[in-house]
């Protein structure tokens, strides 16, 4: 015979049930109220009337004056030019050094060394950006001012070593991981046909690796667009186009120009704002593209891990 | 490669010709190569933190823990930034943690293998890449505007717990993975229902991995700047000194990494020192959390009965 549970035992799994799937489905309603709320913060200026917002301006333009007296200009070219070009350089910089890193701790490194490697590298990824941003002025600055010879240190070049410095823990683990998805038959086929470790590790395993390790550089690169108070105070945040001299010409040395990003304007700026202000609702809607930009970058990575797992 | 021509019907011993040799060879400029860049990686990263922590240390002392900032921040203590920091700690972990281990919980035990489910999980996934700064955006349309909570603690707290839930969701739903499902069916063959199997099996079984997301979270939570610099941080706030209940939950605060921010680029006339040593405290604290968190993960490893 069957025993019977008392109602209340019943009652309460059922509702224990509830509130599980209801937290289970909050990762979604968190990201829709994202949209949602930042949207309705930004968006009016898209359909409100009598403000100086022009759409057509806002991507292409490279005026950014939001608080002059008269004539407003919402233009962020410039921020988007500075934050790819912070984001491009940083990730020239680190990818090396990832894919290096990852494939030492994945093929060459064994036991204790390892262990210890992967908890430094863990304790690496930990460190706030503000401290890397405090790390830019106190310890970069001074070194690009000397070894360049340069009059200011907070620039292009120094946003971007910093932004290396923080991507590379995050790519080294994430790579590391794609890595050792490589079956082992793969590397033992490759020396019992009497190929070295180096042409193993170059005609096989990044080869077969590949997707794995794409994913992960683009990690790096979804955190280095999002990146915030390390590349505000890093860059040195003046409203500058890097690549062009004052004459118009391009500029060779625009590593060592200063350029500002579209998250620390919005950092920057935010606080100085009054609520429902033109102002205030560009800087939602900067928010909605760079949430734009992230989504594409994340589903891609996403995608390409995806494509990994269906091979198999 | 010469073996084949000395092929016989015994078998060849090894020998280390000169084409062993040159690919021996071959593989120590390799892993001397990968070896580099590794250290390249890393020494400086520690050095550079190793140069901070010396700059910092001399300054910190226990009165300059618990004393508040001084005259335009430039001297004094840090007692009301730490104590905001841990506030907003507290606060927002007693919101995540539980969320985060219950939408994990669901994830793994409850959901589906369909089109449902993968989209929860791409929501996770992008969850965690949102950047800081769109996160503040959100907690300040959210919560400080709609619903109208104002700028203080509990809405900071609430950005944060939205902002860092992935990483618990994600630790927990590995460790409980890793549960062997002959675990579950044992405890349903004895008539167990769906939630008493997790909660006398598979949740006892997986603390350690859960416990990790937790104390990681707490370490991401400590250092984060920009979410609590709209929803509830100031530049500057006077408490009660020794009092640990000197903020209430609406009130705003002062927090250690916008301290540091604060002291580094606003404040002039301070001593080289300060943002140093407000700095180090930041460093050492978030490294022995993850340290807790690392040490945790591996005794309960250790402990582990499969």
């Amino acid at each position: 015979m069957r025993a019977k549970r008392p109602g209340y035992a019943v009652f309460a799994e059922k509702g224990i049930e509830w509130i599980i799937r209801l937290c289970g489905i909050s990762a979604i309603i968190f990201v829709f109220g994202i949209f949602f709320f930042v949207f309705r913060e930004g968006g009016p200026i898209l359909w409100e009337k009598g403000t100086d917002f022009r759409l057509g301006d806002f991507f292409t333009s490279t005026d950014w004056y939001p608080t002059s007296m008269e004539n407003k200009r919402y233009g962020i070219l410039l921020l988007i030019i500075g934050t790819f070009t912070v984001t491009g350089l940083s990730i020239l910089i680190a990818v090396p050094f990832a894919i290096g890193g990852a494939i030492f701790l994945s093929e060459f490194c064994t036991g204790k060394v390892k262990e210890w490697l992967k908890i430094i590298i863990e304790l690496l990824a930990a460190i706030p950006s503000i401290v890397w941003g405090f790390i830019g002025i106190t310890v970069i600055n001074p070194l690009i001012q000397s070894w360049f010879d340069v009059p200011v240190g907070l620039n292009v070049l120094n946003a971007s070593i910093i932004l290396a410095l923080m991507a590379m823990p995050i790519m080294v683990s994430i790579g590391e991981d794609a890595l050792k998805a490589v079956p082992d038959n793969y590397r033992e086929a490759a020396v019992a046909l009497g190929a070295t470790r180096w042409q193993m590790i170059f005609r096989v395993l990044l080869p077969a690796g590949k997707n794995g390790l794409l994913a992960a550089v683009l990690l790096g690169v979804g955190r280095a667009v999002g990146e915030t108070m390390g590349v505000l105070m890093a860059t040195g945040h003046s409203l500058n186009n890097p690549y062009v001299k004052l004459d118009g010409s391009f500029n060779p040395m625009w590593m060592f120009e200063s350029c500002r990003t579209l998250t620390a304007t919005i950092a920057s700026e935010l606080g100085e704002t009054s609520v429902g202000s033109p102002h205030y609702r560009v800087l939602f809607l900067i928010g909605i593209v760079l949430l734009t930009i992230t989504f594409i970058i994340n589903l891609t990575a996403d995608l390409v891990v995806k494509g990994i797992r269906k091979q198999k | 490669m010469t073996m084949h021509a000395e092929a016989s019907p015994t078998p060849v011993p090894f020998v280390v010709n000169d084409a062993v040799r040159r690919k021996m060879k071959h593989e120590k400029i390799a892993k001397g190569i990968f070896a580099t860049m590794i250290v390249l990686m890393l020494l400086p990263l520690i050095g550079i933190l190793g140069y901070l922590v010396s700059q910092g240390a001399p300054l910190i002392s226990w009165d300059f823990l618990t004393t508040n900032p001084a005259k335009g921040m430039t001297q004094g203590g840090i007692w009301s930034a730490l104590l905001g920091t841990i506030w907003l700690v507290i606060v927002s972990l007693c919101i995540s943690a539980p969320m985060g281990v219950m939408a994990a919980v669901y994830l793994n035990e409850y959901a589906r293998d369909n089109w449902f489910t993968r989209i929860v999980n791409l929501a996770v996934v992008n969850l965690a890449g949102v950047p800081s700064i769109v996160h503040a955006l959100f907690g300040m349309g959210a919560f400080v505007l709609f619903f109208d909570m104002g700028r203080g603690i509990l809405a900071a707290s609430l950005t944060l717990a939205v902002m860092t839930m992935p990483v618990v969701i994600t630790s927990t739903r590995e460790a409980l993975g890793a549960v062997p499902m002959s675990f579950r069916e044992a405890c349903w063959n004895v008539g167990a229902t769906k939630w008493q199997t997790i909660w006398k099996i598979v949740l006892p079984n997986s603390i350690s991995g859960i416990l990790t997301g937790v104390i990681l979270e707490i370490s991401r939570k400590a250092g984060e700047t920009v979410p609590i610099m709209f929803t509830g941080a100031v530049f500057f706030k006077k408490i009660q000194e020794g009092d640990f209940f000197a903020y209430g939950l609406n009130d705003q605060c002062m927090a250690l990494s916008m301290h540091l921010y604060t002291v580094t680029t606003q404040v002039n006339g301070a001593p080289r020192e300060l943002p140093f040593a407000v700095a180090t405290v930041l460093i050492v604290s978030i490294i022995l959390i993850n340290s807790t968190a690392i040490a945790t993960r591996a005794w309960l490893r250790s402990r582990k009965k499969w």
